[in-house]
């Protein structure tokens, strides 16, 4: 191997580090929230990449057919439990938060689709068209039981995966798509190392939003909220926050993140309705790495798994990943001999 | 009450007689991917069927009564499928399925019932294990080997590989290892891709650091698409080959520029209106396109389908052949229906000729395979 290829392969790996990181991140945001490992992070990222190559091929993306039913079934869902506890007044409400909310952007890829349009609003659109999937998709399946043990909520949302995988294969179709570059330009580093603008767009959301995530959790009463949730679900209830409300603020948080992967990522690699595991499953090692609670060492996780990724599709195609998850043995191992054990919190918390 | 209830058992055994007048229909039991991981293969062979439905609903004088089942990409169900037409529908011959390993578990279930079986996708046959098989696709080293030869006409000295990390991948490099060789050309990297993999761009500056004169790949559909991609982004320029198994539009419509220039083999049928006039499979492919038209109200765009629509056109003609005092249904008719299988001569399908011989399920020659280039998101045939 000589220089120039390996700075090829770091380059290459920093960027597949980036779309892990920001998966990471909305892992760890989940799961640190709602003690829920969310398996079909990448199968929302998926969908807006599909949404937007749907958009550029003039097409109405068939993500639309898919938030309507969510929504459906969601306020269902919300009227059924507020009928139960007999709070009539409140219906409406659940109707405009779960059935109309929802329902905005699919009115607004409706007026755009087939139009010719600066090459950003197809692309925000895709992003808030994916926005209301995971949210919805948790009330419906996870909300009901988010006091059960973590292990079931894991199956829980391997399930989710499968269905969303499905739904996405009845929607979108087998075959995959590539969507058009969001910059063209490419920087040129001495000698035969082109590095493309929308590599170095990847990499430097990736610091962004990682930086802005940081903010919103140290900075901002809501996020404070968040990581008090995060830290003990009673405590927080005594304080006076409500866990489905900041649950619900966490999965729109990560379906966010999940959008802009699906952007960013579209242009570089072509997206199938099922490529969201691989991801998903990548981004989880890095999770894992930090813990499934630590930002940071998730970030150093992700940058990790990248650069492990591209090196080890140089020396062996066909093992990469298994090289990749192989991170997870000594991963694990330096955690199960370091970290503290706590045990698992037993206690029962009603919405 | 008396009188409705005769007049129903009236109804009833007229029905039976009619039904009973219809046994003589030659039944076809045709099984395919309609769901599934392989149905994008799958549905365009179901369309290709209802073309040739279209194209020649009858037989020697005899009505043809289809019976298609949907496997849903699975090999066991592709052969409970098969085993369910022959025993409960007793068909007379069985087409099928999209799926190698689906057509291997048919052609098992067609042996042991003595039916015969018209595949339609390349088996691994030999023997007596293909006595009552015949495929009409075209073998994977015949494809190959077009590759090497229009290889070997540009002066390629060394190629470098890249395919998938499956069965598919490991056909097309044995078929290039094999006939490269005598060609003079060397093979200098075997690097493979996973089908679900996102980037291969490590593989392919492997590849492009031995220099190679020019790039094959085992790829299929999409994913296949992704080399072409890699290759462009590291600024390789020179000539790509193909397989048969990229072409189709979703291919064209996701490598887009980088695949400009390719070269790849295919059955006639795709190039069909470039065909010489001499060409034995210029008018059928000519034929089947208008049916496909008017079956599927849209024009093709893969091959897959006439791969079915052959099997139809080997069926026809060998019926013809089989004695009219035979009865559909029997085993006597299917016995006699496969020997005039196994003795197809010279029949001008859309993917060339057809000859079958009993020891082997291809029927196909050289004349089956062109060579076309990609150029402008057309395929263009090559001389």
């Amino acid at each position: 191997m000589t220089w120039d290829v390996a700075l090829i392969l770091s380059i290459d790996g920093l960027a597949n580090g980036a779309v892990y990181l920001l998966a990471g991140l909305g892992l760890v945001l989940i799961f640190s929230v709602t003690r829920v490992v969310f398996v079909p992070f990448g199968d929302v990222a998926a969908f807006a990449a599909l949404s937007l190559a749907a958009f550029e091929a003039g097409k109405m993306p068939a993500t639309v057919g898919l938030v309507l039913t969510l929504a459906a079934l969601a306020v269902a869902t919300e009227v059924v439990a507020l009928v139960r506890r007999r709070e009539f007044a409140r219906i409406p409400m659940a109707i405009a938060g779960w059935g109309l909310l929802p329902a905005l952007p699919c009115l607004l890829a409706w007026l755009i689709a087939g139009k010719p349009l600066p090459a950003a609003v197809p692309i925000l659109t895709s992003i808030l068209l994916v926005v209301p999937i995971t949210p919805l998709v948790a009330r419906v399946a996870l909300q009901p039981i988010a006091d059960a043990s973590a292990l079931v909520l894991l199956i829980a949302s391997l399930a989710l995966h499968f269905l969303l995988s499905g739904l996405g294969l009845l929607f979108f179709g087998p075959e995959g798509s590539r969507t058009a570059p969001l910059a063209t330009w490419v920087l040129s580093l001495g000698d035969g190392f082109p590095i493309s603008a929308q590599v170095l767009l990847m990499i430097t959301s990736a610091i962004v939003l990682s930086g802005l995530f940081f903010l919103a959790f140290e900075r901002t009463v809501t996020g404070k909220a968040l990581r008090a949730t995060a830290v003990n679900r009673v405590g927080a209830r005594l304080v006076g926050i409500r866990p489905a409300r900041t649950a619900l603020l966490a999965y729109g948080c990560a379906s966010l993140l999940a959008g802009l992967i699906g952007v960013l990522i579209s242009p570089v690699m072509t997206m199938y309705y099922d490529s969201g595991l691989l991801i998903g499953l990548k981004a989880f090692v890095a999770a894992i790495i930090g813990g499934l609670t630590s930002y940071p060492l998730t970030a150093v996780g992700a940058i990790a798994v990248g650069l492990v990724e591209s090196f080890a599709s140089f020396f062996s195609g066909a093992l990469k990943d298994v090289i990749v998850f192989s991170l997870l043995i000594p991963a694990l191992m330096l955690r199960s001999y370091w970290a503290t054990h706590s045990e698992e919190e037993t206690e029962e918390v009603d919405q | 009450m008396k009188p409705t209830i005769r007049k129903l058992a009236g109804i009833a055994i007229a029905l039976s007689l009619g039904a009973h007048a219809s046994a003589a229909d030659l039944k076809v039991g045709f099984v395919t991917a309609l769901s599934g991981p392989g149905s994008s293969i799958g549905i365009p062979y179901a369309k290709g069927i209802q073309a040739a439905l279209a194209y020649k609903a009858e037989m020697s004088g005899r009505k043809i009564q289809l019976i298609q089942l949907d496997d849903a990409s699975d090999p066991s169900t592709a052969a409970r499928n098969a085993r369910k037409l022959v025993e409960e529908e007793k068909v007379d011959v069985l087409i099928g399925t999209s799926g190698v390993p689906g057509s291997m578990a048919i052609a098992a279930a067609a042996r042991e019932s003595k039916t015969p079986m018209l595949a339609i996708t390349p088996m691994t046959l030999a023997g007596d294990d293909s006595a009552w098989t015949v495929t009409t696709a075209q073998p994977v080293s015949l494809m190959i080997s077009a590759v090497v030869e229009a290889m070997k006409r540009s002066g390629i000295k060394t190629v470098g590989y890249v395919g998938f990390s499956d069965s598919w991948g490991d056909l097309v490099y044995d078929g290039l290892q094999k006939s490269a060789e005598p060609a003079g050309i060397k093979v200098l990297t075997n690097e493979r891709y996973a089908r679900s993999d996102s980037s291969v761009a490590g593989q392919v500056l492997k590849m492009v650091a031995t220099r190679p004169d020019a790039v094959m790949t085992g790829g299929s559909g999409t994913p296949g698409a992704l080399p072409y991609l890699a290759l462009t982004e590291r600024g390789y320029r020179g000539p790509i080959y193909g397989t048969h198994a990229l072409i189709n539009a979703d291919f064209v419509r996701v490598a887009g520029a980088s695949a400009e220039g390719l070269l790849a083999p295919t059955g006639p049928v795709v190039v069909a209106e470039q065909l010489p006039d001499s060409h034995p499979s210029k008018k059928i492919a000519l034929d089947f396109r208008a049916a496909y038209q008017r079956a599927n109200g849209a024009p093709t765009t893969d091959a897959f389908s006439a791969y079915a629509f052959d099997a139809w056109l080997v069926l026809a003609d060998a019926a013809a052949r089989v004695s009219p005092k035979l009865e559909p249904g029997s085993a006597a008719y299917r016995a006699a229906l496969r020997d005039a299988i196994f003795s197809t001569k010279e029949l001008a399908v859309t993917h060339g000729v057809l000859n079958f011989k009993p020891g082997s399920p291809y029927g196909a020659d050289e004349r089956s395979r062109v060579i076309v280039k990609l150029t402008k998101g057309q395929w263009i045939l090559q001389p």
